[in-house]
């Protein structure tokens, strides 16, 4: 590792005698090493690593709830999930919900964080008015929201003046889902673009005012490169974040599918295979699929931080 | 329009009110009542009757002030438990996650073992798993112990972090290892010099680490709700959003129990500002 050379790169400065001591003495200390991890690993074992490999036995049985006389069945789940309607169809779902948040967020976060940044008095009061959502359980968030979207008495259709059925119509349903989650979660990336905004150095801005850059210029060849790997960051933490999503639309839709099953999530459909229809060698199977989903983004991300990395070399 | 000695913050007298400046706070402003608005709102239908609350159209301040719906949350619900319960959740989770997590980044940094490598990337590949991800296999583990419906079914399977651990193993790796060489040559073991010297000096990084997993573990839905329906188990988020969503929602109690619920969280922050601030940036920041 490169640190253990570093460290090996100070040593001969130091008298030879000195030297060989501490060798010997971290030798010694390496082999508590393992004492070091243990309590994690033995929490990671029990918590991820045995519920993953569980899952994949599951996922070839037809195993139900109780888990008694579960007989292998093969890939007979997949091959039913592949064919599944309503797997597709809540899969669609959560990455629709993901094509509509993911952009909205960052754009809302960057344009929030300049905002704070450039006002001059009170940052402490924008910076808690914007990042105080977030601090909300999601599932009061949720229920404000349906609150809030409630036909006849909410607010928003008062204040608009309109009259839609955020809740009841399938072509609202998720877009009220959307809103909540804007409100509830952009203060965090909003965070995140503050701590880098504050990170840029400001003589890059005084040398560009000297070369006589107005403020746009500033803008794009300053501020927005500067922010390129925060952007990326958020990017892939919210298309994490929100492909998992289940709170929000389960509690804004009292539990339910919503209407015409159009706030169904893809870990909602799992959680009514698993628990509700007792199928848990079948909710085991969509489950590996989804890991697999949320795995190549993951990997798809590392893969592209790489490849820019070795670009800029 | 400002020039760059008024940019460096904290520098200089107060600032002048510049066009722009007003028109940037006038914005703020604007925006900043759209996100409090919501809040408002809950406060003030908590603060009405069920029957004023639900009327048509809706008014922004309650014609008749009343306590009714906190004091109907207060005392027949079984609020007072699921505060009792998230407290214990949440700190519970907190204490554990530092722990193992402080020691397990500092066994990665700073230790070799055979395999520390593969370990490392296994770890690192827990990162993509969580109860929604593999929620349904989970619980059947949790259940084949023995642990549904308590305690440590809600605690234990939000102790096993990855992200904690790579954060704290990558900031490990960034402290200089002439401190601790110094340490060994006096003769200190390696559990005291993790302790005087590296605890020490990674507080803001621990820091950070107990308040983002504190913050998650009050708001965390999903795990609780599914190991647990037992009402008097259930924390504050999963008791308010099941039981009192069940029998036919009352509007104006619903708000109460919700800013009962948000409110710990918005007290400590007013409070804690800075280190929260600087805690979740710290956390979130360390993904990149």
């Amino acid at each position: 590792m490169t640190t253990t050379s570093a460290g090996t790169v100070v040593r001969p400065a130091r008298a030879r005698t000195v030297a060989d001591s501490p060798t010997v003495r971290r030798k010694q200390g390496f082999q508590h090493g393992g004492w070091f991890i243990a309590p994690f690993l033995v929490l990671f074992a029990l918590f991820v690593i045995w519920p993953l490999l569980r899952g994949l036995h599951l996922s070839l049985t037809d195993a139900n709830i109780s888990g008694d006389g579960a007989s292998l069945i093969g890939l007979d789940n997949y091959r039913e999930a592949l064919d599944d309607p309503l797997m597709w169809e809540s899969l669609g779902h959560s990455a629709w919900f993901t094509l509509l948040v993911v952009p909205c967020i960052t754009v809302l976060a960057f344009l929030l964080a300049m905002l704070a940044h450039h006002i001059e008095r009170g940052k402490w009061l924008w910076r808690l008015c914007f990042f105080l959502p977030f601090l909300l359980p999601s599932t009061v968030a949720a229920n404000l929201w349906q609150w809030l979207f409630n036909p006849g008495s909410g607010m928003v259709n008062h204040v608009l003046g309109l009259e839609t059925p955020w809740l009841t119509d399938a072509s609202y349903a998720m877009l009220a889902v959307v809103v909540t989650t804007l409100w509830w979660t952009v203060g965090f990336s909003f965070l995140l673009y503050l701590a880098a905004l504050q990170g840029i150095p400001a003589h890059l801005y005084e040398a560009a005012e000297l070369d006589g850059a107005n403020a746009w210029h500033r803008m794009v060849h300053i501020t927005l490169p500067m922010l390129r790997n925060i952007t990326g960051l958020v990017v892939a933490l919210q298309i994490l974040a929100s492909l998992q999503v289940f709170d929000q639309a389960v509690v804004m839709q009292d539990f339910g599918p919503g209407p015409e099953g159009a706030t169904r999530t893809f870990v909602q459909y799992t959680l009514e295979q698993g628990f509700t229809s007792y199928r848990v060698g079948y909710a085991s199977a969509i489950s590996i699929i989804f890991f697999v989903i949320i795995a190549a983004v993951a990997l798809a991300r590392m893969w592209l931080l790489r490849n820019r990395e070795e670009g800029g070399r | 329009m400002t020039t760059a000695a008024q940019r460096t913050p904290a520098a200089g007298p107060r600032r002048s009110w510049t066009p722009g400046q007003i028109v940037l706070t006038l914005l703020g402003a604007a925006v900043s009542l759209v996100f409090l608005a919501p809040l408002a709102w809950a406060l003030s239908t908590s603060l009405k009757s069920e029957t004023e609350a639900v009327g048509v159209p809706p008014h922004w301040l309650p014609r008749d002030w009343t306590g009714q719906a906190w004091t109907a949350v207060l005392e027949t619900g079984n609020i007072t438990d699921w505060l009792v319960n998230s407290l214990v959740v949440s700190v519970c989770v907190t204490a554990i996650v530092l722990v193992v997590s402080a020691l397990a980044g500092y066994g990665f940094a700073r230790t070799e073992f055979r395999g520390k490598n593969a370990l490392l990337g296994v770890v690192m590949a827990g990162l993509m798993v969580s109860p929604a991800v593999l929620g349904v296999p989970l619980f059947t583990t949790v259940q084949q112990m023995g642990m549904v419906d308590t305690y440590w079914g809600m605690i234990l399977p939000q102790c096993a972090p990855a992200a904690m651990v790579y954060i704290l193993y990558k900031f490990f790796q960034g402290v200089p290892r002439e401190l601790e060489e110094a340490a060994f040559i006096d003769g200190a073991g390696r559990w005291r010099v993790f302790l005087t010297i590296i605890v020490p000096l990674s507080r803001p990084s621990l820091a950070a680490v107990g308040i983002f997993t504190f913050i998650s573990s009050w708001n965390n839905f999903l795990w609780p709700y599914m190991v647990t329906n037992n009402p008097d188990l259930m924390t504050m988020p999963n008791g308010i959003a099941t039981v009192m969503n069940s029998y036919g929602i009352q509007w104006a109690q619903l708000m109460a129990g919700g800013l009962l619920a948000g409110l710990p969280l918005i007290v400590v922050f007013v409070f804690f500002q800075r280190q929260i601030v600087a805690g979740v940036a710290h956390t979130g920041l360390a993904g990149q």
